[in-house]
C-alpha cells in the first residue's frame, strides 16, 4: 500500500510504483525539484506587474519573491478616512506574483517585530494546506517560505487567512492580492490563437468599513487593534463605507491614472477577495475576458461589462481604438462614484471619426 | 492661468478698497439687532475676464472669450464668506436648511456644506434681519472682487477640430497641473489671507455660488457674436481655485463633481449688498427721505 504521501516525497520508490498511480503520474521527486531552476523575482506595486515572458522560454522553474508585512495607518479617501490598513508588502492589494503553469512559485513571507498580529496567506491557485494557509501562520518577529506547484492556469487571489474572525477582518484591512498563472505558450483566444498584451495593469478592489462616530464622521483609532471591535460591528452590516480600486478614493486617477496608445492591447487583471464586483471600461470593451480568470476555459468576447467573484480574480483584455479618458469603473455606480471604485486611463492617438462622430454640436431645440 | 492673472494685475490697482463695514453696522442697526457682516465696497471699475459656460463655434468647443466689463456702481461685498456660526443663526430661525457639514469646524470658518438653493435662502433672511438687500454676487462681480485670487478657467486646452479626445486629454492635464492636494477641512476665517481689495479667503478651500446660470452659447461663425444661446438655471457657476458648475441642489463639491481629478473641497458663499437699499438706507437713517 503506498500513502500519498511516500508518492509526494518517497524518493526511494521506484519509478514504475510513481507511474501505477495515474493522478499522480506529473509528480515530481524532491531531488527534481530541488534540481529546477530558479529566478527570484522583484515585486512592484500595483497597477504594475514585474516584468515576465508571456510565453516560456525554458522547462518549469521555481519562481522566488519575498513579501514583507506591513501594518500601517492609510487614508483612503480625500476626506482623510483613515483604514488602520495590514498589507503585503506595503500595497493594498498586495503585488501581483506571474508564473506559468507547472513552475513552483516559492514565496518567503515575513511578519516584522514592529507588526503587532500574526499573519498567514492562502493561495487560491495552491492545492492543499487551506491554500498554504495552514503552513504559513507567523508572528511579529518570523518569516516563513512555502513552495507550490501551480498547477492550473488563470489569474488566483491570494489572501491573509490567519482563523476565524481574523480572516474577513485581515482581508477587508487590506491583506489580499493576486497570483496570474500563465499557459506555458501563453493565452489563447476562443478559437484557440496566440494573443498577447503589449501592457498589463493589476486592479485590486478593496471594501472597507471604517466605523463613524454619533455625527456620522469616521472614527480613526491608534491601532489595528483598537478598531476591531467597531469595525466588525460595521462589516456584519455588509455595506462598505469605501469600494476602491488600489487601496484608496483615486489611487488610479490624476497623476496615477494607467496610460496607454491607441492600437495598444492591455491586459487588466481585476482580483476583488471579499465581494462581487462588475468591472466596466466606459467607452471600451473586453475583446477577451476570462470572467472567471481561468485560462484553460475560452474567453468571452466583446464583453461590456464583466462580473468578478467575490474571492476571485479575472482577466480581460482589450485593444484601444479611441483616443481620450476613459473611466474604469465598478458599474455599481453608486460604488463607482460614491463610493471610490473609479480608475481612469488616458489614452493618446488619433480620433476614428468612422467610429464615432457628433453630427451636430448642442443647439437650441428647432423650431418649425 | 497666470498671464490672465498679469493681464488683471492693473485693473485690481484701479479700484479703490474701501473698508465700510462699521457704517453699515451702523446704518442697520435701527431696524434689527443682528449685526452686519463686514464688507468692503469697490469702486466701479472694468475686468477683463473668460465668460463662464460653455462655447461653441462651428459645432467645435471654443475657449471661453474674454471680455472686458464695466462694473457701473461700487460693489459692496463681503469680506469674509458666511460663516458657519452666522448660518446657524438662519437655520435657528427656521429660515435655512442645517449645513450638509457634520465635522468639527470652527465657529468662524466659513459655512460649507451648503447648496445654492440653501445660499439664497441665507440671503433672504438675512436680507429680512438686516433690512437691506443682500444676494449672491453675479459671477462677473466676484471675479472682479477676487481679483488677482480669479482663476478662471483652465489655460492650455487644446480645441483640436479633428481629435475631440485632445480637449479631454489637455483639461484632465491642465487639472494635474495645478498640482492641487484635496485639501477637505474649512479653517477660521482670514486662513487664506487678504487679496488686493482687503478681501479675505478667496480661492481657498472653499468654492463659493454666484448667482450666474450655466449657458451655452453657439458663437456666430464670422465672429460677429453670439448666434444662439440657451440657459440653464439648475445649474449655477461656482468660483474658487478654478471654476465649477454644479446643480443647485447640491450642497457637497465632491458628489456634486465639476470635473474628473479635482472636485471642489467645499461649497460655501459670501453675498453683497445692493447699493440702492443701501443708499435708501443710509439717507433713510440720516433722515434725508
Amino acid at each position: 500500500m503506498i500513502t500519498r504521501r511516500e508518492a509526494l516525497f518517497g524518493a526511494a520508490l521506484g519509478a514504475a510504483a510513481v507511474a501505477a498511480l495515474p493522478a499522480l503520474s506529473a509528480t515530481v521527486t524532491k531531488a527534481e525539484i530541488r534540481g529546477l531552476p530558479r529566478e527570484k523575482i522583484t515585486l512592484v506595486a500595483p497597477p504594475f506587474v514585474h516584468p515576465h515572458d508571456q510565453i516560456a522560454k525554458s522547462g518549469p522553474k521555481i519562481v522566488e519573491f519575498t513579501m514583507t508585512i506591513e501594518e500601517k495607518p492609510v487614508v483612503i479617501d480625500a476626506d482623510g478616512a483613515k483604514l488602520n490598513a495590514m498589507t503585503y508588502n506595503g500595497s493594498i492589494p498586495g503585488p501581483l506574483m506571474v508564473v506559468h503553469q507547472d513552475d513552483y512559485l516559492e514565496l518567503t513571507l515575513i511578519n516584522p517585530d514592529t507588526n503587532s498580529l500574526a499573519h498567514n496567506i492562502d493561495f487560491h491557485a495552491a492545492t492543499g494546506g487551506l491554500g498554504g494557509g495552514g503552513l504559513t501562520l507567523i508572528n511579529p518577529g518570523e518569516q516563513v517560505t512555502l513552495r507550490f506547484k501551480a498547477t492550473r492556469t488563470g489569474t488566483f487571489v491570494y489572501h491573509c487567512a490567519p482563523g476565524g474572525a481574523m480572516i474577513p477582518w485581515h482581508v477587508v484591512s487590506g491583506m489580499n492580492g493576486a497570483v496570474m498563472v500563465l499557459p506555458r505558450d501563453g493565452l489563447r483566444n476562443d478559437k484557440g490563437k496566440p494573443v498577447k498584451y503589449d501592457k498589463m495593469f493589476y486592479i485590486g478592489e478593496s471594501d472597507f468599513y471604517i466605523p463613524r462616530d454619533e455625527k456620522g464622521n469616521f472614527k480613526s483609532y491608534e491601532s489595528a487593534g483598537d478598531g476591531y471591535d467597531d469595525t466588525v460591528k460595521v462589516m456584519r452590516g455588509l455595506i462598505p463605507t469605501h469600494v476602491v480600486f488600489n487601496g484608496k478614493v483615486g489611487s488610479l486617477t490624476g497623476d496615477n491614472a494607467m496610460k496607454s496608445k491607441v492600437g495598444e492591447t492591455v491586459l487588466i487583471v481585476h482580483s476583488q477577495a471579499n465581494r462581487d464586483t462588475r468591472p466596466h471600461l466606459i467607452g471600451g470593451h473586453g475583446d477577451y475576458v476570462w470572467e472567471l480568470g481561468k485560462f484553460a476555459n475560452p474567453p468571452a468576447k466583446d464583453l461590456e461589462t464583466w462580473f468578478i467573484r467575490g474571492g476571485s480574480a479575472g482577466a480581460a483584455l482589450y485593444t484601444f481604438l479611441q483616443p481620450g479618458v476613459y473611466a474604469y469603473v465598478n458599474h455599481n455606480l453608486i460604488e463607482a462614484v460614491e463610493l471610490g471604485a473609479t480608475a481612469h486611463f488616458k489614452v493618446e492617438g488619433d480620433w476614428n471619426d468612422d467610429l464615432m462622430t457628433q453630427v451636430e454640436a448642442p443647439k437650441p431645440i428647432a423650431i418649425n | 492661468m497666470s498671464a490672465f492673472i498679469l493681464k488683471l494685475m492693473p485693473i485690481a490697482m484701479m479700484a479703490a478698497a474701501v473698508p465700510v463695514g462699521l457704517s453699515i453696522q451702523a446704518a442697520s442697526s435701527h431696524r434689527q439687532s443682528h449685526v452686519a457682516a463686514m464688507t468692503v465696497s469697490l469702486l466701479p471699475g472694468s475686468i477683463i475676464y473668460p465668460m463662464p459656460g460653455e462655447y461653441l463655434r462651428g459645432g467645435r468647443p471654443q475657449a471661453n472669450p474674454k471680455v472686458e466689463r464695466q462694473l457701473n456702481g461700487p460693489l459692496e461685498i463681503m469680506t469674509y464668506q458666511v460663516s458657519a456660526a452666522d448660518y446657524a443663526d438662519c437655520v435657528s430661525a427656521g429660515a435655512c436648511r442645517p449645513a450638509e457639514e457634520t465635522r468639527s469646524i470652527p465657529r468662524d470658518a466659513p459655512a460649507t456644506g451648503v447648496s445654492y438653493l440653501d445660499a439664497v435662502a441665507y440671503a433672504r433672511w438675512y436680507s429680512d434681519v438686516t433690512g437691506s438687500l443682500w444676494r449672491l454676487p453675479s459671477d462677473e462681480e466676484w471675479a472682479f472682487a477676487a481679483a488677482e485670487r480669479f482663476a478662471g478657467e483652465f489655460e492650455g486646452v487644446e480645441n483640436d477640430a479633428n481629435n475631440p479626445a485632445r480637449r479631454w486629454l489637455t483639461s484632465y492635464q491642465a487639472e494635474l497641473d495645478l498640482n492641487r492636494k484635496p485639501d477637505p477641512l474649512p479653517r477660521s476665517r482670514g486662513s487664506f489671507g487678504v487679496n488686493s481689495r482687503g478681501l479675505a479667503d478667496f480661492s481657498g478651500n472653499v468654492w463659493e455660488w454666484t448667482s450666474t446660470c450655466y449657458v451655452r452659447t453657439t458663437l456666430a461663425e464670422d465672429g460677429s457674436g453670439v448666434a444662439s444661446s440657451v440657459d440653464n438655471c439648475g445649474v449655477h457657476v461656482l468660483e474658487g481655485l478654478h471654476r465649477a458648475y454644479m446643480s443647485n441642489f447640491v450642497s457637497d463639491g465632491k458628489s456634486g463633481g465639476c470635473a474628473v481629478g479635482l472636485p471642489p473641497d467645499n461649497l460655501g458663499f459670501r453675498l453683497v449688498r445692493d447699493r440702492p437699499g443701501w443708499a435708501s438706507d443710509l439717507l433713510s437713517h440720516l433722515g434725508m427721505i
